[in-house]
């Protein structure tokens, strides 16, 4: 049981390590399905705007990372 | 032009990460197979070999049943996640927040483990050894499925993507079995970050591609959106050099 557990743990793993990033991606992925549609413009900035919200938070969390050691 | 937009970085994607994962599980592998005897060692990555490909064989086909946009954005979501997951701790490693990956270190430390754990006697299976190179092998090997499928399936690019991670396997194995020893002087962190960046490229790429939002250039933003992940990952590291104090001796240990 204790093995399975661990392989799972490490599952999850592969794909979180800071829940906080984690956390910020899937938030901002549902933002640009759910709000970018309805949003003025037209549809050109909305990829490179959910490029931008990544990359922006990508840089806040490494940021934040490096302050707390 | 299309298809070596998506099927360069596919490959080399795959190759790099695989190359990262494959020494990874070859310095476990060596550590058991010295300690504990081979037989066991390469029972335990056959064992956890057939079991991945017997996975991929199961449950690669019905890949091709899921509508194309759920995949793109389910794909695109975890590669997001694996991706940039691997860069920011790339980044951390690159300024000598969290220490470099010491395949040197992980063979001491798993020889040592080894040891502590005794003999099984010369005529039993050493089901420690089959368990612990088993155990490496499909962990490591799941990271290289998961690539190679994310990489390569969704632009039907499994080929360039497949061929990538065999030819990592290919060079890892060979260097193996030349050496014998773990494989210290690649340089890992490196690899994870160039990793990091076509990974996280692919994501938001295919995340765009599943909510129909329009890439300026189409295919070829695939390129841009590396460059652009590349520049905000060499910005961060510039600030948070800036911000350390010049004495700090972990600070000069960064390979990217």
């Amino acid at each position: 049981m204790n093995r399975i557990t661990d392989v799972l743990q490490e599952l999850f793993g592969l794909f979180v390590e800071d829940g906080s990033l984690a956390i910020a991606i899937v938030v901002w992925i549902c933002i640009a399905a759910f709000l970018f549609p309805h949003l003025p413009g037209g549809s050109a900035w909305r990829a490179p705007a959910l490029f931008l919200g990544l990359a922006l938070l990508l840089f806040e969390n490494v940021l934040r990372s490096a302050r707390k050691q | 032009m299309g298809v070596w937009t998506h099927a360069g970085p596919a490959f080399l994607a795959s190759f790099l990460a695989s190359l990262v994962e494959f020494v990874e599980a070859l310095t476990i592998v060596l550590a058991v197979g010295t300690v504990r005897g081979w037989r066991p060692a390469l029972i335990g990555t056959f064992a956890g070999a057939l079991l991945l490909t017997l996975a991929v064989l199961l449950f690669g086909p019905t890949l091709q049943r899921i509508p194309i946009t759920t995949l793109q954005l389910a794909v695109g979501v975890l590669l997001l996640l694996f991706g940039m997951r691997w860069l920011r701790k790339a980044i951390l490693r690159s300024v000598g927040i969290i220490g470099l990956h010491d395949e040197e270190a992980i063979y001491a430390k798993q020889t040592a483990k080894l040891e502590r754990e005794g003999d099984s006697g010369p005529t039993r299976m050493d089901w420690v050894a089959v368990a612990t190179t088993f155990k490496a092998v499909v962990l490591e090997g799941l990271e290289v499925v998961f690539i190679v499928i994310a990489t390569g399936a969704v632009g039907q690019m499994l080929v360039p993507a497949s061929i990538g991670a065999a030819s990592a396997g290919i060079v890892v194995i060979f260097l193996g079995l030349l050496i014998h020893r773990p494989l210290a002087r690649v340089p890992e962190n490196t690899l994870k970050f160039t990793v990091g960046i076509l990974l996280s490229a692919f994501g938001v790429f295919w995340v765009g591609e599943g909510l129909h939002l329009p890439w300026p250039g189409e295919d070829l933003s695939l390129f841009g959106l590396a460059g652009a992940f590349l520049t905000i990952s060499l910005l961060a590291i510039l600030v948070i050099r800036k911000g350390q104090p010049e004495t700090s001796p972990q600070s000069q240990g960064g390979q990217s």
